[in-house]
C-alpha cells in the first residue's frame, strides 16, 4: 500500500497540531506497513528557483533527527517532498493579506518577525499575492507531482483545506482515489463568521473525497450538518498522542507556587479570555498559584490588556511562542493543564499533558473529550465551573494525582498504531470501491 | 537685560535583558549588560565627550560669562562608572569651573512623585547623596523627571526645602501668560518655577536638523536674533533639552556641534542685551510675577504635556502599582543589593516603552527602545517584577525567621 499525502511539516520544524498529527500518523503508517510520499509546502525563498525538492533519506534524518530516537522505522518507507510555497498550517487569508502587505511595502526578500515573543514565518514575495491564488498554485505544482509519481501510489491523502486542491488535482491527474482529512473546520476557526471562500474549498475538496476523516464526532458532525456531506462518506478518526522517549529529567522548578497553564495559538477558538477570567477567581481564593499563557495570536495583545485591567499581571505570566523542548519543559512544570477552547475539533495538546503526568481541564467542546475518561471537563463559558475546577485540583492533592495517573494510563492507550491500523483499513475500502466503480 | 537659562537633562536607564518565565525563581540578573555597555559607550563617543569637552573649552574661553545648567540621573552615573568612568571626570571638570550647576531631582528618573510623598522624598534624598558625592556641592534647584510637575508636586519639593524648580512652560496651563517670567507655586509661594520655553527649546532639540523646516537651516546668529528681538518679551528664557540632543538626536555632521560653539559668542555680543545664568542663579534674580496655577501633573513628553506617556493604559497603571506595592518590604528589608534593584525597577523609562499611544510622537518613545511592542516591553518588565517580588518574600521570610 503507497499513499501520495499532502500535509505539514513535522515538528521541531513548525510545531502545531498539524505537523505533530502528520507525523504520529506517518509513524503509524510505517509501521502497519504503509509506504508514505509525504508532500509538504516550504518556504525556500526567492534564491531558489526550483518548484520542487526531493529531500532523500539522510537529508530528513537530518531535519527531524532531533524529534527522538526510532526514526529510522519510518524513514524506510517514507519518501519527502517539498514544494516550494509561503503555505504554514493554520493560516487564513487575513494574515496572509497582511504578510503580503508588509513585502510589498518594505521591499525586502524574506519577511519575518524577529520577536521572541511571536512565531516566526519567513515570507518570500515570489509566491501568489493572496492566499488563494497561492493555494490554487500549490495544486498545480502538486498536479506535476502526482504526473511524475504515477504509479508510485494506491491512494492520496490531503490535510487541511489549503491542501485540498492540490488534493483533488492529483486526483484528476492519476485517477486515484482521495481521502481528504479534517482537522478543523472553517467554524472552528472562525466561529458563525466564516470565510466562504474557505468553506467552499473544503466543501469542494470533501465532495471530491472519496472518503472524509473527521478528527472527533464533533467534527463529524459539523462536516454532515454544515457542509452536506453524506455520513456514509465520513469517518471518525481520532487522534493519537506519540510517546516520545524519556527525554531526560524534569527541570528545575524556579517558582515554588503551583502553575496552571494555558498552552497553544491565543485565538478566539481556544477560549483563551475565558482561561484569564477564571484566573482571577482562583486568585482571589488563593495566594499560591500561578498561571502561565503560553503562546501567541490574535488575542495576545487583548488578554494582556485584560490581565493586566484585573490586576494579576504579578501571578499570570507569557512566555510567548515555544517551541521543541521548551513546550515540553513547560508540560513539566505544570501541575494543572486547562485547554478552555469554544470549538476544538479535536485538540492534541491535553493529551501531552497527560503524558507529562499533568492533570487536565479540557472544555466539553473539545473534540478530545470524547476520548478521554480522566480529565476535568466544563463548559467553555462556564469560568465559575472553571475555577472551581482548578482550586480543586491545586488544593486537593489527592484528586490531582488520581487524574495524573489514571489519565497517564488512559492516553498511554491511544496509540497513533491503533489509529493508522483504522486509517489503512479505511485506505483499502476505498480502493476497493474504486475498483469496483 | 533677558537672561537665557541652559539647562540639560543627562540621564541614561538601567535597560532589562530579554527575561523569561523559564527565568523566574533561578536567575536574578536582571539587566542586559551587553547592550546597557553598548549604548552607554557610544553616547558616551558621540554626545558627553565631545560636548564636555566643548563647554569646557566655552567656559573657558568666556572667562565666567558662559553658564549652564545639569540634572544627571542616578542610574546614568551609575553607568559612567562602570563603562565610561572618563566622562564622569569630564562632567567633574566642568563642575569645577564653577559655572555649572546641578539639579536635584529623583535617583533613578522615577515616577515616584506620582506614587507617594515617601517615596518621592527618599528617592531625591539619594540622588543628593550621589550629586554632593561626586560633585562636591549639595544641589539646591529641582527638576522632576521628566519636568513632571503639578501643585502638590511643587509644594512637596518646597517642604524638602527647595527653593528653586524646573517646569514646562505648558501651554494648556500658560494659557495667555508668557513662560519667559519667573513664577511661584501656588501652594508655597516661596517655590520659584522656572519654565521652559518650549517653542525656542525644541527649535534645537527637535528642528534643529530639520530641512522641512521653513527656518532651516538654524545658525547661532539666527537663533540669538530671535532670544533678543521683541517676540521673544520677558526676563528670562528657558531652554531645556535632553542632553543627548546633542550628537545623538541631533548627530555631528547636522553641525550641531558648531551651533553650540558658536552659540555663547554671539550671544554674548554687547548689542543684544543678553547673559547667560545658571537655574538658581535665574530665579534668584528675578521676583516671580504671578502664581502658576497647575492642579493636575503635566510634564514635558508629547504633545499632549501630561503623565499619559508613563501611566496612560492598563499595563502601565498595573506595572505602577505592583511596583509601589513593594514599597514597605523594601523598607523592612534594609538590604542594598534589594535597593539597587528597587531603584533601576522604578526608572521611567521601562513605562515608557509600555505606551499605547504611539502616533505622532513614535519616533521620541522608540528612540533607544529595545522592544518591539508596548506589550513585550510590559511582559519582560512584569516577569522580572514578579521574579523580584518573590525574591523580596523569601528574604523577609528569611529576615523574621531571624529574628526569632
Amino acid at each position: 500500500m503507497r499513499v501520495l499525502m499532502f500535509g505539514w511539516e513535522f515538528p521541531p520544524h513548525i510545531a502545531g497540531g498539524l505537523g505533530t498529527a502528520c507525523y504520529g500518523m506517518t509513524r503509524g503508517l510505517a509501521r502497519n506497513g504503509v509506504e508514505v510520499t509525504f508532500v509538504v509546502p516550504h518556504a525556500y525563498g526567492d534564491e531558489d528557483q526550483r518548484f520542487t525538492h526531493v529531500l532523500n533519506a539522510s537529508e530528513v534524518e537530518a531535519l527531524y533527527g532531533a524529534t527522538g530516537s526510532g526514526a529510522d522505522d519510518i524513514l524506510s518507507g517514507l519518501s519527502f517532498i517539498r514544494i516550494d510555497s509561503n503555505m504554514v498550517p493554520y493560516i487564513s487569508p487575513e494574515e496572509y493579506a497582511d504578510y503580503h502587505e508588509q513585502f510589498v511595502k518594505t521591499g525586502q526578500k524574506t519577511w519575518s518577525t524577529t520577536d521572541v515573543w511571536k512565531q516566526r514565518y519567513t515570507f518570500s514575495g515570489k509566491y501568489g499575492a493572496n492566499l488563494m491564488e497561492e493555494v490554487a498554485r500549490y495544486a498545480m505544482v502538486a498536479a506535476q507531482v502526482a504526473k511524475d509519481l504515477e504509479g508510485q501510489f494506491d491512494i492520496i491523502h490531503a490535510h487541511d483545506w489549503l491542501t485540498y486542491f492540490a488534493g483533488i488535482a492529483a486526483k484528476r491527474v492519476s485517477g486515484k482515489p482521495l481521502v481528504v482529512h479534517m482537522h478543523a473546520t472553517e467554524y472552528d476557526r472562525s466561529g458563525e463568521n466564516v470565510n466562504t471562500q474557505v468553506y467552499a474549498i473544503e466543501r469542494a475538496g470533501m465532495q471530491a473525497a472519496d472518503r472524509v476523516m473527521a478528527v472527533s464526532n464533533l467534527t463529524r458532525n459539523i462536516v454532515i450538518n454544515r457542509y452536506g456531506i453524506p455520513a456514509e462518506r465520513v469517518v471518525t478518526m481520532h487522534n493519537a498522542v506519540r510517546f516520545a522517549e524519556n527525554s531526560g529529567e524534569a527541570p528545575e522548578r524556579g517558582v515554588e507556587d503551583k502553575i496552571i497553564t494555558f498552552l497553544g495559538r491565543i485565538t478566539y477558538q481556544k477560549g483563551p479570555d475565558y482561561f484569564v477570567e477564571a484566573a482571577a477567581k482562583v486568585l482571589k481564593r488563593m495566594p499560591n498559584v500561578r498561571f502561565v499563557m503560553a503562546g501567541s495570536g490574535d488575542m495576545m495583545n487583548h488578554v494582556i490588556r485584560r490581565v493586566a485591567r484585573l490586576g494579576i499581571a504579578d501571578r499570570f505570566h507569557f512566555t510567548g511562542f515555544l517551541r521543541g523542548e521548551d513546550v515540553h519543559k513547560m508540560f513539566q512544570l505544570s501541575d494543572v493543564y486547562v485547554m478552555p477552547s469554544v470549538s476544538e475539533p479535536f485538540g492534541i495538546s491535553p493529551l501531552e499533558a497527560m503524558r507529562s503526568n499533568v492533570p487536565v481541564i479540557i472544555s466539553k467542546q473539545s473534540g478530545v473529550a470524547e476520548v478521554l475518561d480522566y480529565a476535568v471537563k466544563v463548559d467553555y463559558w462556564d469560568v465559575d465551573a472553571m475555577a472551581d475546577a482548578m482550586y480543586g485540583l491545586i488544593k486537593y492533592p489527592a484528586l490531582a494525582n488520581m487524574f495524573a495517573a489514571k489519565g497517564l494510563e488512559e492516553v498511554t492507550n491511544l496509540k497513533w498504531n491503533n489509529v493508522a491500523a483504522k486509517i489503512k483499513a479505511v485506505y483499502e475500502e476505498v480502493i476497493e470501491e474504486a475498483k469496483n466503480q | 537685560m533677558k537672561t537665557v537659562c541652559l539647562y540639560f537633562q543627562v540621564h541614561q536607564p538601567w535597560r532589562l535583558k530579554k527575561y523569561r518565565f523559564f527565568n523566574m525563581g533561578k536567575d536574578h540578573n536582571y539587566l542586559d549588560d551587553l547592550l546597557n555597555r553598548s549604548i552607554m559607550q557610544k553616547v558616551a563617543r558621540q554626545c558627553y565627550l565631545p560636548m564636555n569637552a566643548l563647554l569646557l573649552r566655552l567656559i573657558k574661553e568666556n572667562q565666567g560669562a558662559f553658564r549652564c545648567s545639569f540634572s544627571i540621573t542616578g542610574t546614568a552615573i551609575e553607568q559612567f562608572r562602570a563603562f565610561a568612568p572618563e566622562v564622569l571626570t569630564s562632567f567633574k571638570e566642568l563642575a569645577a569651573t564653577g559655572c555649572v550647576e546641578f539639579l536635584a531631582e529623583t535617583y533613578s528618573h522615577s515616577l515616584a512623585s506620582l506614587a507617594s510623598k515617601e517615596d518621592f522624598e527618599e528617592q531625591v534624598k539619594l540622588h543628593m547623596e550621589i550629586i554632593e558625592k561626586e560633585f562636591g556641592k549639595r544641589p539646591t534647584a529641582f527638576r522632576n523627571t521628566e519636568l513632571i510637575y503639578s501643585d502638590q508636586i511643587g509644594a512637596t519639593v518646597a517642604e524638602m526645602g527647595f527653593r528653586t524648580m524646573l517646569a514646562e512652560g505648558a501651554k494648556h496651563v500658560l494659557g495667555w501668560k508668557s513662560p519667559n517670567f519667573v513664577y511661584a507655586n501656588a501652594i508655597d509661594q516661596r517655590m520659584r518655577l522656572l519654565l521652559r520655553n518650549y517653542k525656542l527649546s525644541d527649535d534645537i532639540a527637535f528642528r534643529f536638523s530639520d530641512q522641512g523646516w521653513d527656518r532651516w537651516p538654524l545658525t547661532a546668529d539666527k537663533f540669538v536674533e530671535w532670544l533678543a528681538s521683541e517676540d521673544t518679551p520677558g526676563e528670562v528664557v528657558n531652554l531645556f533639552m535632553d542632553y543627548e540632543t546633542f550628537g545623538e538626536h541631533q548627530k555631528a555632521d547636522t553641525g550641531i556641534f558648531e551651533f553650540m560653539r558658536a552659540l555663547p559668542a554671539a550671544l554674548l555680543d554687547k548689542k543684544n542685551g543678553l547673559e547667560f545664568a545658571t537655574v538658581s542663579e535665574a530665579a534668584a534674580k528675578y521676583q516671580p510675577v504671578a502664581v502658576l496655577h497647575c492642579p493636575h501633573a503635566m510634564s514635558w513628553a508629547d504633545e499632549e504635556r501630561d503623565v499619559t506617556a508613563w501611566l496612560g493604559n492598563e499595563l502601565q497603571n498595573e506595572a505602577f502599582s505592583k511596583l509601589y506595592a513593594l514599597k514597605e518590604k523594601i523598607a523592612r528589608l534594609h538590604n542594598r543589593d534589594f535597593d539597587y534593584v528597587w531603584n533601576f525597577l522604578q526608572t521611567s523609562d521601562h513605562f515608557y516603552y509600555m505606551a499605547t499611544k504611539w502616533l505622532s510622537d513614535g519616533d521620541v518613545h522608540s528612540y533607544f527602545n529595545p522592544y518591539d511592542s508596548a506589550y513585550d516591553a510590559f511582559i519582560n518588565y512584569m516577569n522580572v517584577l514578579s521574579d523580584f517580588i518573590i525574591e523580596v518574600d523569601k528574604a523577609l521570610e528569611k529576615q523574621t525567621a531571624g529574628v526569632r
